[in-house]
């Protein structure tokens, strides 16, 4: 018996082993986010998950995104969710008791509804073909879209982003008003 | 599978085999040169025993780390444990893959490599904190929150002064950053005044960030031993404490390779003479001997004093640096 090697047929089988691979990376890691009872690892489940989703967009050929992800994601997101982790000193397991019956029914309504709704929106879309070009000048696009196409958007984005540098400085300046003499 | 796949795959493997091995040697033999060099600036003579001039001293203090026993203190939380020293000596193995040492020696011509290895300097931060924390040791845990507020802090001017080279350079290709720089010292982008005449302070902001993220003194925050034990490598013993240094003098190595190939024209020779493999290796090293002698002038400093120095002076002198290339970008 011979094994056809030929790129045709190894290909579309390496492609769907990766897809697979990085897919099961970001879902793992979301259980891990999810179902663990210490926060240490909530977050690196979360970090694993930023890792997959990473994977997930090199896999559709945006290199800068996936990076960006890396960077942004893991590399300041997740770290400093990790210390306010720290600086808060929960006290851990303990109050992670499990839920009354009614708040997790509500939970999984909520949870439901929310996965109903993308699945149709996702059924409803009319997607895009596949992109015939792999795209070289991701970052200039990108650049050049934030910049004219989304311009607003990112105006926007970077006053929420000041509002909340200023909130943070006030609260930490003045304090919530409770426990001051 | 076909030839050029199989030859394809030969040379991956090949070079990964050398990066690992070319890792290995320098964290063995930045050790000795850190000691050797310190021993040299306070008049002592250093490892002198094993070896002529202790040059086997390395070969030694490995094989002492890989047969001394891994402990696991009982508290701790042993997954994140385990997995923290792995962690944190991976993404900076990972990242000479995507460096350029001449014109051919290079695994991986990858068009984002800068941002790649900035990409992966932030996940060894992370997993750097996760064995502070997991450690469950009250000095490895005050070290694992210096960590995020020195890296966070020097990560800002580092970025927006690489941020500032990209403007000049268009690419983040380091490969192509290395091939503009041709020619003479006068053409590195250390002395490229007319695309900034702020090049050269562009260049020591960037050396200091160096020094802070690699957590070397008078920046080693993580590590303090005179303070913290050995902040976060207090718990870990055997090899986890040695993946640790390994990790740091890997991190110093891309560091410095970065900044030859940013700021000091990666191979070419200063006088356009036979440009090659040597000439990166002369300024890296060069570059590394700098490090270990900053290490042993400075005293630590005090950890209000580093954040300090980073909010209060680098952010606005980097930022000023932005402005003024893009000014110069637009004007010229």
């Amino acid at each position: 018996m011979t094994i056809d090697l030929s790129p045709e047929k190894v290909y579309p089988l390496v492609s769907a082993l990766l897809f697979a691979g990085v897919a099961g990376v970001t879902l793992l890691g979301a259980l891990v986010a999810a179902a663990s009872r210490r926060l240490v690892y909530s977050v690196s489940g979360l970090a694993l998950s930023f890792v997959g989703l990473a994977g997930l967009y090199l896999y559709l050929q945006s290199p800068f995104l996936a990076l960006m992800q890396i960077l942004i994601y893991i590399g300041a997101v997740c770290i400093v969710i990790m210390f306010a982790i720290m600086l808060a000193d929960v006290v851990e397991e303990k109050s992670a008791r499990s839920r009354a019956l009614p708040a997790a029914i509500a939970a999984f309504l909520v949870a439901a509804m929310l996965a109903f709704a993308l699945i149709a929106l996702i059924g409803r879309t009319a997607w895009m073909p596949k992109a015939v070009r792999v795209n070289a000048g991701a970052v200039q696009d990108i650049g050049r879209a934030l910049l004219t196409r989304f311009g607003f958007a990112f105006e926007l984005i970077s006053v929420v982003l000041l509002l909340a540098i200023l909130g943070a400085l006030v609260v930490a300046r003045t304090g919530r008003g409770n426990n001051r003499e | 599978m076909t030839e050029g796949m199989l030859m394809n795959l030969v040379r991956l493997l090949l070079y990964l085999v050398g990066m690992i091995g070319f890792a290995a040697f320098n964290a063995a033999y930045l050790t000795l040169l850190e000691r050797k060099q310190a021993s040299w600036m306070q008049l002592r003579r250093g490892p002198t025993e094993v070896g002529p001039w202790g040059l086997l001293q390395p070969v030694a203090d490995g094989v002492k780390l890989m047969s001394k026993q891994l402990l696991l203190p009982r508290d701790v939380d042993v997954p994140l444990f385990l997995l923290g020293p792995i962690m944190v000596v991976v993404p900076p193995i990972l990242c000479l893959v995507t460096i350029p040492f001449s014109e051919t020696v290079v695994a991986r011509n990858y068009n984002l490599g800068l941002l790649m290895i900035f990409a992966f300097g932030a996940v060894s931060t992370f997993a750097l904190m996760l064995a502070g924390l997991a450690s469950a040791n009250k000095f490895s845990s005050i070290a694992a929150a210096r960590i995020v507020a020195q890296n966070i802090a020097y990560e800002i001017p580092l970025l927006v002064i690489v941020l500032s080279l990209v403007m000049t350079t268009h690419t983040f290709n380091l490969h192509t950053i290395v091939a503009q720089q041709a020619g003479g010292f006068w053409h590195w982008n250390l002395l490229k005044l007319g695309a900034n005449p702020l090049m050269p302070v562009a260049f020591l902001i960037y050396f200091i960030c160096l020094l802070a993220e690699s957590n070397r003194a008078p920046f080693d925050m993580v590590e303090a031993e005179s303070e913290l034990v050995a902040g976060v490598f207090t718990e870990y013993s055997g090899m986890g404490f040695g993946l640790f240094f390994i990790a740091e003098y890997v991190n110093i190595v891309v560091g410095c390779c970065l900044a030859t190939i940013l700021f000091l024209g990666g191979w070419h020779c200063p006088f356009g003479l036979l440009p090659g493999l040597h000439w990166f290796l002369i300024k890296m090293y060069a570059l590394c001997v700098m490090v270990v002698w900053v290490r042993w002038s400075f005293p630590r400093t005090q950890f209000y004093g580093l954040l300090n120095l980073s909010w209060k002076y680098l952010i606005p002198l980097a930022l000023a640096n932005l402005l003024l290339t893009a000014v110069m970008l637009k004007l010229f």
